[in-house]
């Protein structure tokens, strides 16, 4: 008991950060799931709409500015995949790879230029950033939402996928891209509805997360970002609760770490945990096993 | 008359989860012998050679390559539950090479769906499976320090190219080839391992009667000239019959015959196999 | 051409090059805006070596590894760590007590020995992550790299390490020459692997790991060696990476690092060293030079050209890059190689390939249809 009163800050800010990878990481997992695609440039996009977060609200009411950053990374997402990834549905994986790097080093860059590489403040949303006590430790009212709200996410997505015909589509199209088109499945659409998932949730992520660390740079999305892949590896990448439940292990087990005074190695603990996962269970906790047939 | 045993498969058993890929299956390969393994599609054939050549490990059962155990395996972990056959216990050690073990101790084989490598030349493609027994290290090949031994394998990978009829296609993609001449392509390839045993996984699929009339006289020109067994896998009827010793017939993974051509031909279980049977 | 002209027509080549770049450095003055010259001539190199360090693992021997920015990291430390010299270490190591390693090694030993500790981690981390396929393999050799970077900021090993503080007053190279001569001779070593028999069998197990392995190509020993190797290279990469700059840090040898030395890898042509050396020169040569005018603020007459103010410089280099991957995918020379019959038909074409160019693209993409197909 003395551990947990000691670390309460410290887990509750794992469970935060853990909520927010895994909005992130569910882009990255649905992604993959269906193009089989490492979508580098996600983390960018999670640090374009925090980037917007901090220029919209200087333009317009906050009530606006939100939904604004949202739709705007939606159509960015939206837009990315139709320019970068599309002309390369034909040729071989990596180059759809090299392509997202691409984007990612592209987004890097027109950040810092338009940021001429300042460091911008967060703006401070009303109601998450007010200061709460959980369990007598202080935290910000974002420490119990960010939970609560992935898992509401989490569900929604859930039955969409299980009910829709369009989350038919999906789980198709993961499974067998290709009979999946001769099924007459439009995968465009599909593809594109997939990203504007993955774009919706890292902008509600991004909410999150520049909230509780308010600093928002042009590399900002890369660690995050990073994270939140491994944290979909961890959970079996193409499998969304796995992404889910990776990345609050991972947000929990980086903090925990922090907690016990090893900052240098949060991050290095985090691929740590990836590594000895893949080598005991290579596809990761929820993945399926691939046999190679010859 | 007792003949010099060169493969022995001993109550073979290969399961995936609860599907019996290949059951029980015991067969041998005799010296200098041509022997087939024919069934319907989904016999378990192509899985059988697998387990030969160390792609699986096979779920009980035992193979022995010249005398000497190669593969070996016993039910045991999430197997154990699932196992049905009447063997247990019959094994107890585990030996899973991998498939470069195998072919380093003489097996070699081709593949069902050719797989040639495939964005390289066809001297290159022969070349490489030339380097398995070169001897050198990664220092003397990177300095050129071996000379001869280059050489060597460069002259014995031409002089099977030139068996082959290939020579004049040498500097081509691989892929590039017609596909009759990619499957000798890849018999080359195999042969350039130095094998004792050659495994042919359905040799003359996709070939034209008179394309497989020529693979049956090449393939018993190989066994003479290299001293081989051949082990193969084929559906087309008039080239097993052909060619073949003695063959087995596999059926649900089941072994439902084995003997020489004639014997086989006039088995009621294996033309029941092929052929059902009216109701 | 005969086997024996071409050799002397590329010694020739070699000796010309590098007699060029000696009387350059002895004329050009340091001041000259084209000293960016030498910049893109000695980090071009190293680069160079990098990229075809990475090439051998990903172009030939098809592994997705990218952990490169690791390695170089390693073998920056490892030279920088060896050839400070004794009497400035308690400058250098002020908040370490100078320091544990109280001697001094030669430039060249050291350097060797960045490439043997790189090669030695390398060997290390292949032991788990080589079983590894495809991507899993990628994420967990960007996860080490940047464990190693953790490792190598950690305080406790500061007095070897420095801990997150600069390395710097090692030893460094007075002439271009020396980079250009170093990553050339690497280079040349890589090449006589990749052309001798284990080269060929990493290019089977590229091509098909099955049919590899059936030919008796042991596939883990291969991926190993391929990996040990080039992280080597890699390691003497970041050995002289840290001459050019002449201080280090861990904190610059990020993923993105490695990107970029993807990014060159493909731009280049995966498979081919010498798309990765070419590929290399531009790249710098682009970033660090050609495009430079696009930071200052510039005037036609009265007008002020937009958007030219500091960072536009990446922004259209990223097009760039864009542009190169979306349209021009095989990279500049495919799997190919330099040749020379290469080149003096590349400049025999060159005016119908000049008249053709609207259509390239256009063809290209019909091309690649016809093999979807």
């Amino acid at each position: 008991m003395d551990f947990l009163r000691d670390n309460l800050p410290y887990i509750l800010a794992g469970i935060s950060v853990g909520g927010q990878y895994a909005l992130i990481a569910i882009g990255y997992t649905m992604v993959y799931g269906i193009l089989r695609l490492i979508n580098f440039a996600h983390g960018d996009m999670f640090m374009i709409a925090g980037l917007m977060g901090v220029y919209a609200v200087t333009w317009m009411p906050l009530y606006a500015a939100i939904p604004f950053v949202i739709v705007f990374t939606v159509i960015l997402g939206f837009a990315i995949e139709r320019v970068a990834y599309k002309p390369l549905r034909s040729a071989p994986r990596m180059s759809v790879m090299i392509s997202a790097i691409g984007v990612s080093y592209l987004l890097q860059n027109a950040a810092l230029y338009i940021t001429g590489g300042l460091t911008k403040t967060y703006p401070n949303i009303p109601w998450i950033s007010e200061t709460i006590k959980v369990f007598g430790a202080t935290t910000k009212m974002v420490t119990v939402v960010t939970p609560i709200l992935t898992i509401v996410l989490l569900v929604i997505l859930s039955l969409l996928i299980k009910y829709t015909k369009m989350g038919m589509a999906m789980r198709a199209v993961s499974r067998d891209f290709e009979t999946s088109t001769l099924m007459g499945i439009k995968i465009d659409s599909v593809i594109s509805i997939t990203f504007i998932i993955g774009s919706f949730l890292a902008a509600i992520g991004s909410v999150l997360y520049f909230t509780n660390y308010t600093g928002v740079m042009p590399t900002a999305g890369a660690m995050p970002g990073l994270k939140a892949f491994v944290a979909a590896v961890f959970g079996g990448i193409g499998s969304i609760p796995g992404a889910v439940i990776g990345a609050f292990i991972i947000g929990l087990c980086e903090n925990i770490i922090k907690g016990l005074g090893w900052t240098t190695f949060s991050d290095a603990f985090t691929f740590a945990l990836l590594i000895i996962i893949l080598i005991v269970k290579p596809t990761g906790l929820f993945g399926e096993k691939n046999i190679d047939k010859v | 008359m007792s003949k010099e045993n060169v493969l022995r498969v001993s109550d073979v058993t290969m399961q995936f989860g609860g599907v019996v890929a290949v059951n029980n299956f015991s067969m041998e390969v005799n010296k200098g012998e041509i022997v087939g393994l024919i069934g319907p599609n989904g016999a378990g054939k192509t899985t059988a050679f697998n387990c030969i050549t160390g792609v699986y490990a096979p779920t009980n059962g035992q193979i022995e390559f010249n005398g000497e155990v190669i593969v070996s395996n016993y039910p045991h972990g999430k197997m154990k539950q699932l196992y049905k056959g009447e063997n247990m216990g019959k094994y107890n050690k585990v030996i899973a090479p991998t498939p470069d073990k195998i072919t380093k101790k003489g097996i070699a084989r081709t593949f069902q769906n050719i797989r040639l490598f495939s964005k390289l030349s066809v001297f290159d493609n022969v070349l490489i499976a030339k380097h398995l027994h070169a001897k050198q290290n990664v220092f003397t090949a990177t300095f050129r320090l071996n000379h001869k031994e280059e050489k060597r394998m460069r002259d014995e990978a031409m002089a099977l190219l030139e068996e082959q009829g290939l020579e004049k296609y040498k500097d081509d993609v691989a892929t590039s080839l017609p596909y009759g001449l990619q499957r000798r392509l890849e018999i080359a390839r195999a042969l350039a391992t130095n094998p004792k045993l050659l495994l042919l996984d359905e040799p003359a699929a996709g070939m034209n009667p008179q394309e497989s009339d020529e693979l049956m006289e090449f393939i018993g020109n190989i066994r003479d000239k290299y001293d081989l067994s051949i082990f193969l896998i084929e559906h087309h009827m008039q080239l097993v019959m052909g060619i073949c010793e003695r063959i087995y017939v596999l059926d649900y993974g089941i072994k439902i015959a084995e003997g020489n051509p004639e014997e086989i031909q006039n088995n009621p279980r294996v033309i029941e196999a092929y052929l059902g049977v009216d109701e | 051409m005969t086997k024996q002209k071409k050799w002397l027509l590329s010694c020739i080549a070699i000796a010309a090059f590098l007699a060029i770049v000696y009387v350059l450095e002895a004329t050009i003055p340091k001041s000259s805006q084209w000293s960016m010259l030498f910049t893109v001539l000695e980090k071009g190199s190293i680069y160079a070596l990098v990229a075809v360090s990475m090439n051998l693992v990903n172009g030939f021997t098809g592994l997705f590894s990218l952990g490169q920015a690791g390695f170089m990291l390693i073998g920056a430390y490892s030279y920088a760590i060896f050839t400070i010299p004794v009497a400035q270490r308690a400058a250098v190591y002020q908040y370490f007590d100078g320091g544990l390693i109280q001697f001094t090694l030669p430039v060249f030993v050291s350097i060797l020995i960045a490439g043997i500790v790189a090669a030695v981690f390398a060997f290390l981390i292949g032991l788990p992550v080589l079983r590894l396929k495809s991507d899993y393999l990628a994420i967990a050799t960007l996860g080490f790299a940047e464990i190693i970077r953790a490792i190598f900021q950690w305080n406790t090993l500061g007095p070897i390490t420095n801990g997150s503080n600069l390395l710097r007053k090692f030893a460094t190279y007075q002439s271009a020459l020396f980079p250009i001569i170093a990553c050339g001779i690497c280079i040349a070593i890589i090449c006589l692997l990749i052309n001798s028999s284990y080269g060929r069998a990493f290019k089977a197990i590229r091509e098909d790991e099955i049919a590899a392995e059936a030919m008796g190509i042991n596939l883990f020993k291969h991926k190993q060696m391929s990996f040990v190797i080039s992280s080597f290279f890699a390691g003497i990469g970041g050995a002289l990476l840290a001459m050019f700059q002449t201080t280090i840090q861990a904190s610059a040898f990020k993923a993105a690092m490695t990107y970029e030395f993807l990014l060159i890898v493909v731009i280049g042509g995966m498979g081919s060293v010498t798309g990765s050396i070419i590929a290399s020169y531009l790249f710098i040569a682009c970033r660090e030079w050609w495009l430079r005018f696009l930071d200052s603020e510039a005037y036609i007459g009265d007008f002020k050209v937009p958007l030219l103010r500091a960072g536009f410089r990446n922004v259209v280099f990223a097009i760039i890059i864009m542009v190169i991957v979306l349209f021009y995918r095989q990279g500049i020379m495919g799997t190919r190689e330099f040749s020379w019959e290469g080149l003096l038909r590349w400049f025999r074409n060159l005016p119908k390939n000049i008249k053709n160019l609207p259509n390239m693209f256009k063809r290209k993409r019909k091309k690649e249809a016809q093999i979807n197909e």
